[in-house]
């Protein structure tokens, strides 16, 4: 039974670590906690349905439903947080709160507020499917498509950050801001390339999971964004390695937790290691600590 | 080349800049020296559109910049060292380098103003694959310098480059600043060491509380018994 705990609980991991990375970039740039963050991955599941119900295959739903919340991302950003760049941060936190609740709601009056299932005929059948097999343990297709997917993103997303010119940039508005535009480097345009890029990322997550549960709902953002978040502290906030590897720590944690403990406990988990995380290393796996960075 | 006038510049309610004017002819080094919170960050922040001031005038090659952004201006050619050198302490200096350059699509020329800045700081070539934060304080100077002359400017703006440097070291910094200057850069140079300042300056401006109190060529700015005694700490 711990072999299939541990390849669930991977499976899980990879979907927070796909969350987690847009948290913590948009922390690294402009020290946010983007509470609205959630939504974009419950909208990447709707708009994905969309896409299908409209009759476009997976595979291009998916990329149409990555592409538009990248936009909606950035317009987050653009009407929202811009504007109190300057303001006390309280105040842009309250406000990402209330675009949590505001894109919650929207989705409501869209896609109803009941769950809806992932439309299976989108699926190739094998999806279900056994993949490998040891012994006990089974590994399905569709959790082979989601390592793949996942990873693959993942290491995509490193190249850009580490190779790119944008993705030099970005790292240098997070280390200094008024450097960078003194580099010429345009501040907002960055800030808007790290939304697009976390918000593309967060859609696909929200497409796995509400495959790999076959449901979805418009409240479903809540939860995973508070473990994604959890997620990203425990890697070391601002640090996206950290994310990927605290977004599959939390996830194997959880699914052991709920096996082992009680399935009850499996949201516990998330915060418990949470609160565990801010006593005893609030600067996560990979962090700096807070006297470095002052 | 460049001439500023009359500028006011507020950090909220706070006035920091009073009516500065100033003119920065091509080939020039120009210094500008003053106390402690006299405004001299301030004047090349808001040269470089940082803090824009709130009213006056600041044309560069004869174009209206003031109400610039501040990547509008880098592309126009004027770079800032800024005061305490703000490397990037987490890119490796090659990246640090290359920011310098983000405006450029010549890969090419950035490559050859690379290796420029190698042999300038040959020390940065060794450490080119380290991160900037490691550096020594003269190392980060050196590649604060070499970032900016990455972006191939024509007015170089440097704040207190002399800032916690050992006197050897702060004399190579400021033999590299003329040769830059002798490779057809103009300098602005702000200073708090008015002795090195005014000796390698063509002309100089007092700056005291938002406002200019004195001008005039550097020689006769040593000379100049109230510099003298405010500024040089002689007679
Ligand atoms: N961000 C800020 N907010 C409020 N006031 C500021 C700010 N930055 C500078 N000031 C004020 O503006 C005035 C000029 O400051 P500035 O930094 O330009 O001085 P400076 O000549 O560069 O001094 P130093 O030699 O210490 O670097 C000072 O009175 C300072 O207190
Ligand atoms: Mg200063």
């Amino acid at each position: 039974m711990f072999e299939q705990q541990l390849v669930n609980g991977f499976t899980l991991g990879l979907i927070y670590a796909l969350i987690a990375v847009g948290y913590t970039m948009v922390y690294g740039v402009i020290e946010l906690i983007n509470f609205a963050h959630g939504e974009i991955y419950m909208l990447g599941a709707f708009l994905t349905l969309s896409c299908i119900s409209m009759g476009l295959p997976l595979p291009l739903a998916v990329l149409l439903a990555m592409l538009a919340t990248a936009a909606i991302g950035v317009l987050l950003d653009v009407v929202a947080y811009r504007p109190l760049r300057e303001a006390p941060r309280l105040a842009a936190l309250i406000t990402a709160i209330g675009m949590s609740i505001f894109l919650q709601n929207l989705a409501m009056i869209i896609w109803g507020s009941r769950p809806l299932p992932f439309p299976r005929q989108a699926l190739p059948a094998f999806f279900a499917e056994p993949a490998l097999r040891f012994s006990e343990v089974t590994v399905t297709w569709m959790q082979i498509v989601i390592y793949v997917t996942a990873l693959a993103l993942m290491v995509g997303l490193n190249l850009v950050i580490t190779k790119t010119r944008t993705g030099t940039a970005m790292r240098a508005l997070a280390q200094n801001r008024t450097a960078a535009a003194l580099m010429g480097i345009n501040v907002n345009r960055v800030i808007s390339f790290t939304f697009a890029l976390g918000s593309g990322m967060g859609a696909v997550a929200g497409v796995m999971v509400s495959m790999y549960y076959n449901t979805m709902y418009p409240t479903m953002g809540y939860l995973a964004g508070v473990k994604a978040f959890a997620a990203a502290v425990l890697g070391g906030i601002g640090s996206v390695p950290g994310a990927m590897l605290g977004g599959v720590a939390l996830g194997i944690a959880e699914t052991l937790g709920a096996g082992y403990i009680s399935s009850p406990y499996r949201d516990g988990v998330a915060y418990a290691v949470m609160i565990l995380v801010i006593i005893f290393r609030p600067s996560g796996f990979l962090g700096r600590s807070m006297v470095e960075k002052a | 080349m460049l001439e500023v006038r009359d500028i006011h510049t507020f950090y909220g309610n706070i006035q920091a800049l009073r009516g500065l004017s100033l003119r920065i002819e091509a080939g020039e080094i120009v210094t500008l020296i003053g106390a402690n919170g006299a405004g001299k960050t301030t004047t090349l922040m808001s040269i470089s559109g940082v803090t824009p001031p709130k009213q006056g005038s600041i044309t560069f090659l004869g174009q209206e910049v003031s109400r610039l952004s501040t990547e509008r201006i880098v592309s126009l050619g004027i770079t800032q060292v800024p005061e305490g050198r703000m490397i990037f302490p987490r890119l490796t200096v090659k990246e640090n380098l290359l920011m310098g350059g983000y405006l450029r699509r010549d890969k090419a020329g950035v490559r050859a103003d690379e290796e420029r800045v190698y042999e300038l700081f040959p020390v940065l070539r060794e450490r080119r694959a380290q991160m900037g934060g490691t550096l020594s304080g003269g190392e980060q100077q050196m590649l604060a310098i070499g970032r900016a002359l990455l972006a191939r400017p024509k007015l170089l703006l440097l704040d207190e480059p002399s800032l916690g440097l050992a006197p050897l070291v702060v004399e190579n910094i400021f033999e590299i600043i003329q040769q830059i200057n002798a490779d057809g850069v103009t300098v602005l140079l702000v200073e708090q060491n008015a002795q090195m300042a005014l000796q390698i300056a063509h002309r100089g401006y007092v700056l005291e509380t938002g406002r200019l109190t004195l001008e005039g060529p550097a020689k006769d700015l040593l000379n100049d018994p109230k510099v003298r005694s405010a500024y040089l700490g002689l007679d």
